[in-house]
């Protein structure tokens, strides 16, 4: 676990933080009308993954709390905590999935990430959202929890698929080979 | 990209006052909208908030296109709470006055509307807010201002790193959207929800990649530059506060008590005109 | 005087390498002095620098042997922020270096680190923008700034710091030529004014040229090959060993058989010796054939009246009309942010035109979407990591078949047959990671081609590129352009690109087509090149000055010669 904060974090908190307000706006849709994925999800757990808690914590806060801003002109602060949570939780995760050295290439470590995204989105979106939803708005329990579920499912999806894509992705990159041969 | 909220320069009071003092304006008030629900101080609040829009000469075509936005989601939210709880006005304030039955469980009570046209105006405090907030603010004083405030300068620095970066992120992201989709990547369209997810794969990777690098290289550039070297930094772009800083930031916190004491003399933060 | 840098029998090695980088480097260079390095990529040219700027030891670790001196003492007892302090570095990337929100900003970095008060921050920071002419540009943010602003801005980032040395890492690369005249003006300036020590390294060894530099130091294969004046350098044939480029106009009289000597002063044309040698130009340009030009052929791609802008009222692109034939290889040139990009940002429909018509063999492609163009008319980017997103070489290059829908079997057979072309079968299993830059550009070539496209856009397809990497890269696409009859459009301010390898070249200058003509002649008129931030070629000079009326018929002989040349190197047997 590593909560140094050196210029290597500043920096990646930075970008970090760019590339996910950048992505703000890219949403998938899905089959269900007015539902949409964010990708921006993904980049976080996989700054996370890659960068560790303090980074992927950050990011999450900052990014959410400067995209929202920015594109809607409003911060729902109580969603912007849970953004927080997963991120920091992913990125306990960093020393043991060795994205960057090429360790996120196997089932297990596949398994692992996928394990603690779900947990901590669990946490995130089910527990501290709508509570604060709850605290703060004085908003409707059932509306919350139900909201709350929605963004729960939608971020397991995106962060299972697109985030252990491209945690693969950079891995596998990153791979330095030393049993290759050319081939006929 | 649609339209964001960005910085325009103008000269007003409000520009010409420090980051910090906005900063901890901008953070109590919302600190304040968040924990009232008391509609004498929202309203109050909402029309503070008006005049200080209006002094900030914060112009239509600045705001508007996020402005619809907004409207857009404070109105599905209204709708929501409706649809699961069109009883949560009598939760709060303990009568129900039935204006009239709509279908099924659904009737309009007063106390619902009353409840809802406080989660309206709580929107309406907090929206111009942000937007003076984001429009006066000079991007650059405001880190300064984070570490003027205590915070490290670190998360300062951290923050200036994302303003600075984020045109030039999009702009990449731009150009690699159209290259991707050249090749027959896109992102919307009618495939699967699995390979349009893939598809938004292949389009980021790239630009996760390069972001990858570009870490590399501005945390070089920063460290042949002397970054982090000391406890302390200076700021060029740091404003000293002057008086009408101080009277912003004793007008913040006086606000902020004296709305708290309003709400909660009766015991709750709801103003129940019901009883 | 003692040196202000000394290495003496140094030796680097990478920790995560077997081989060192730099081997028996023996080197001194005085307070003052200008010196330029170059050397092939790889040769370790980077790493040197890296070991006067301190991100040797203190970023990369390694193995080192022997001493290095800066100020007569030893990089690694110092830190990296004590060494800051001496040496200021403007990095190749000036989009990564530019860190500040604005202009001003990012000039006071290096002081607001070191507990600078504010109002001193205010003068000092005036002071170099003066000196660098961006007094003006002080509350800009760098997305409102050019490439050369930019470059600028981090110049005055190091120079506030008063460094002894400054140390430019390929201050070209990204630079349209006149303003990396500019540039290299302004360094000279610099140079003049602080009495500092100049450090450049740089394979655009012409370019850097055009003002004096005291020195050359030619770096191969970790060594230290040469360490002369530039007069003696260019006598010799130790740049075309290295893989370096030399100044047009020496290549050219060596093919006139000429001999230089130091004493000819030959780094500059203009004031070079050339009595002794003027003959011998002449003779050759006589006896020098010319290109044979291609057959017509029939019209591709026709632009009719093309106009372009976001906001009505400022045009981005005005009146563009060319004719495009099959077969043909052409430049796009002109000034960075000139409408190069949005040509082919509209071409590739991208972006819808505001008026005029595009056709495809006489067809309006307007109504074609992205995808459908994409299948007709590849784009290519500048840098292949901007569109390389699988780690295997085969599911790259196979992507866009993929989701396209065609079957297994048939794409196994084409991504085949285009690796093949391509020269990376025998890569086929390889992840992207283990590939050479100029591997990865041919990946994202293939992936490209694969789809059969009938026409091929690449924008900057040798941007940061030396020499040798250059030409592989630029064979390459003569050969598909040939063999595979493709039509390729370049987008480049690379002059001697347009002068070796296409046909043709349209100028575009404040989104007017100025020009539409050979390179020759584009490069040897002097109105169109300043226009478009050209530079006109040094070979325009040379004829000029040996009395040879055409000059750009002059210019157009040496290509040829040149071809040729490289052709019988490559294929002795066929010939």
């Amino acid at each position: 676990m590593k909560f140094k904060f050196g210029i290597k974090e500043v920096v990646a908190i930075g970008i970090g933080t760019a590339l996910f307000v950048a992505l703000t706006e890219i949403q998938i849709p899905t089959p269900i009308p007015n539902t949409y994925l964010q990708p921006r999800m993904a980049i976080m757990a996989f700054l996370a993954a890659v960068f560790g808690p303090l980074v992927g914590g950050v990011v999450g806060l900052l990014g959410h709390a400067i995209g929202d801003a920015m594109f809607y002109g409003s911060v729902w602060w109580s969603w912007v905590f849970p953004d927080g949570v997963v991120g920091l939780a992913i990125g306990l995760l960093a020393a043991k999935l060795a994205v960057k050295e090429g360790g996120f290439n196997n089932t297990k470590t596949i398994v692992t990430f996928n394990v603690v995204q779900v947990i901590a989105n669990a946490v995130a979106w089910i527990l501290v959202a709508p509570v604060l939803d709850i605290l703060i708005y004085a908003e409707p329990a059932n509306k919350v929890f139900v909201q709350g579920i929605w963004a729960f499912v939608g971020n397991i999806i995106i962060i299972g698929i697109l985030g252990t894509l491209l945690c693969s992705g950079y891995s596998a990159i990153g791979a330095k080979s030393s049993s290759l041969k050319k081939e006929d | 990209m649609s339209k964001i909220l960005s910085y325009e320069e103008k000269d007003t009071w409000i520009h010409r006052l420090s980051g910090v003092s906005k900063l901890i304006f901008f953070l109590l008030w919302c600190l304040t909208s968040m924990l009232t629900y008391d509609t004498r101080v929202l309203i109050v609040m909402v029309i503070f908030s008006l005049v200080i829009f209006k002094i900030s000469k914060t112009e239509w075509k600045q705001v508007g296109a996020v402005f619809k936005m907004v409207m857009l989601f404070l109105s599905l939210n209204v709708i929501a709470i409706f649809l699961f709880s069109p009883n949560q006005g009598t939760h709060i304030y303990g009568t129900r006055t039935v204006l009239f039955h709509i279908a099924g469980p659904y009737d309009l009570t007063g106390e619902q509307l009353f409840y809802e046209l406080n989660v309206i105006i709580k929107y309406f405090t907090v929206i111009p807010a942000v937007f003076m907030f984001l429009v006066t603010t000079n991007p650059s004083e405001f880190a300064a201002s984070m570490n003027k405030v205590g915070i490290s300068y670190n998360v300062g620095y951290a923050i200036s790193i994302a303003l600075r970066y984020i045109p030039d992120v999009q702009g990449e992201f731009t150009k690699i959207k159209h290259a991707q989709e050249a090749r027959g990547i896109e992102m919307s369209g009618k495939a699967s929800l699995i390979s349009r997810i893939k598809n938004t794969a292949s389009i980021i990777f790239p630009l996760i990649f390069s972001s990858m690098d570009r870490i590399d290289t501005v945390s070089n550039a920063m460290e042949l530059r002397g970054y982090g070297k000391h406890k302390k930094r200076t700021w060029y772009a740091e404003k000293k506060l002057k008086r009408n800083d101080y009277l912003t930031i004793a007008f913040s916190v006086l606000f902020t008590v004296v709305a708290l004491i309003i709400t909660f003399a009766d015991g709750n933060r709801f103003y129940n005109p019901f009883v | 005087m003692e040196p202000i840098i000394e290495f003496k029998d140094f030796s680097f090695k990478y920790r995560a390498q077997v081989e060192p980088t730099l081997r028996d480097i023996n080197l001194s260079i005085m307070p003052g002095e200008k010196v330029l390095i170059v050397g092939p990529s790889g040769s370790g040219k980077s790493t040197l620098a890296h070991c006067i700027n301190g991100l040797i030891p203190f970023s990369y670790t390694g193995d080192i042997t022997g001493t290095l001196k800066v100020q007569g003492k030893n990089p690694a007892d110092m830190s990296l922020f004590g060494l800051s302090k001496i040496v200021g570095t403007v990095l190749q990337d000036t989009d990564g270096q530019f860190i500040g929100l604005t202009v001003a900003e990012d000039i006071a970095f290096a002081l607001e680190n070191d507990m600078v008060p504010q109002e001193e921050l205010f003068t000092r920071v005036d002071e170099v923008a003066e000196m660098v002419d961006v007094k003006k540009l002080l509350d800009n943010a760098p997305g409102e700034l050019s490439g050369g602003q930019k470059q600028r801005v981090s110049m005055a980032g190091v120079m506030v710091d008063n460094v002894d040395i400054l140390l430019f890492d390929e201050p070209l690369a990204n630079l349209d030529p006149a303003t990396g005249k500019r540039a290299i003006a302004m360094i000279d300036e610099i140079q003049k004014k602080k009495k500092a020590t100049i450090l450049i390294i740089e394979h655009r060894l012409e370019d850097v040229l055009y003002r004096d530099v005291d020195r050359i130091i030619v770096v191969g294969d970790g060594r230290i090959v040469a360490d002369t004046t530039p007069d003696e350098l260019l006598t010799t044939d130790i740049l075309k060993e290295q893989g370096i480029r030399e100044p047009l106009y020496v290549t050219a009289l060596k093919h006139a058989g000429c001999r230089l000597l130091p004493t000819d002063a030959p780094s500059h044309i203009e004031s070079m010796k050339l009595d002794p040698y003027r003959q011998s130009v002449r003779d050759w340009f006589a006896t020098a054939k010319r290109k044979k030009g291609k057959a017509e052929t029939e019209s591709v791609l026709k632009v009719e009246d093309l106009y372009f802008s976001y906001v009505e009222g400022k045009p981005i692109l005005q009146h563009i009309q060319f004719d495009l034939r099959r077969g043909e290889m052409i430049s796009i040139v002109g000034k960075n942010g000139a409408g190069k990009s949005t040509l082919s940002n509209l071409i590739c429909g991208f972006y819808k035109p505001t008026r005029g018509r595009i056709l495809l063999h006489g067809e309006d492609i307007s109504p074609l979407s992205i995808k459908e163009r994409g299948e007709r008319i590849g784009l290519v980017m500048q840098s292949p990591n901007q569109m390389i997103s699988k780690p295997m070489i085969f599911d790259e290059v196979a992507l866009g078949l993929r989701v396209r829908g065609i079957p297994e079997e048939e794409i196994r057979e084409r991504v085949n047959r285009t690796l093949k072309i391509c020269g990376l079968y025998p890569f086929r299993n390889w992840p992207v990671s283990a590939l050479s830059f100029g591997q990865k550009k041919r990946v994202s070539i293939a992936s490209i081609l694969v789809m059969n496209p009938e026409i091929l856009i690449l924008d900057e397809p040798t941007a940061g590129q030396d020499y040798r990497h250059y030409t592989e890269i630029m064979e390459f696409l003569k050969e598909i352009n040939e063999s595979l009859g493709i039509t390729i459009i370049m987008i480049t301010h690379d002059m001697h690109l347009m002068l070796e390898y296409t046909d043709r070249a349209i100028v575009i200058a404040d989104g007017h087509l100025i020009a539409d003509d050979t390179p020759a002649k584009v490069l040897t008129n002097e109105e169109i090149a300043d226009k478009a931030y050209l530079k006109k070629t040094s070979l325009y000079d040379l004829a000029v000055n040996c009395q040879i009326e055409d000059p750009s018929e002059f210019v157009e002989r040496f290509i040829a010669y040149e071809r040729e040349n490289r052709m019988l190197k490559e294929n002795p047997a066929d010939v």
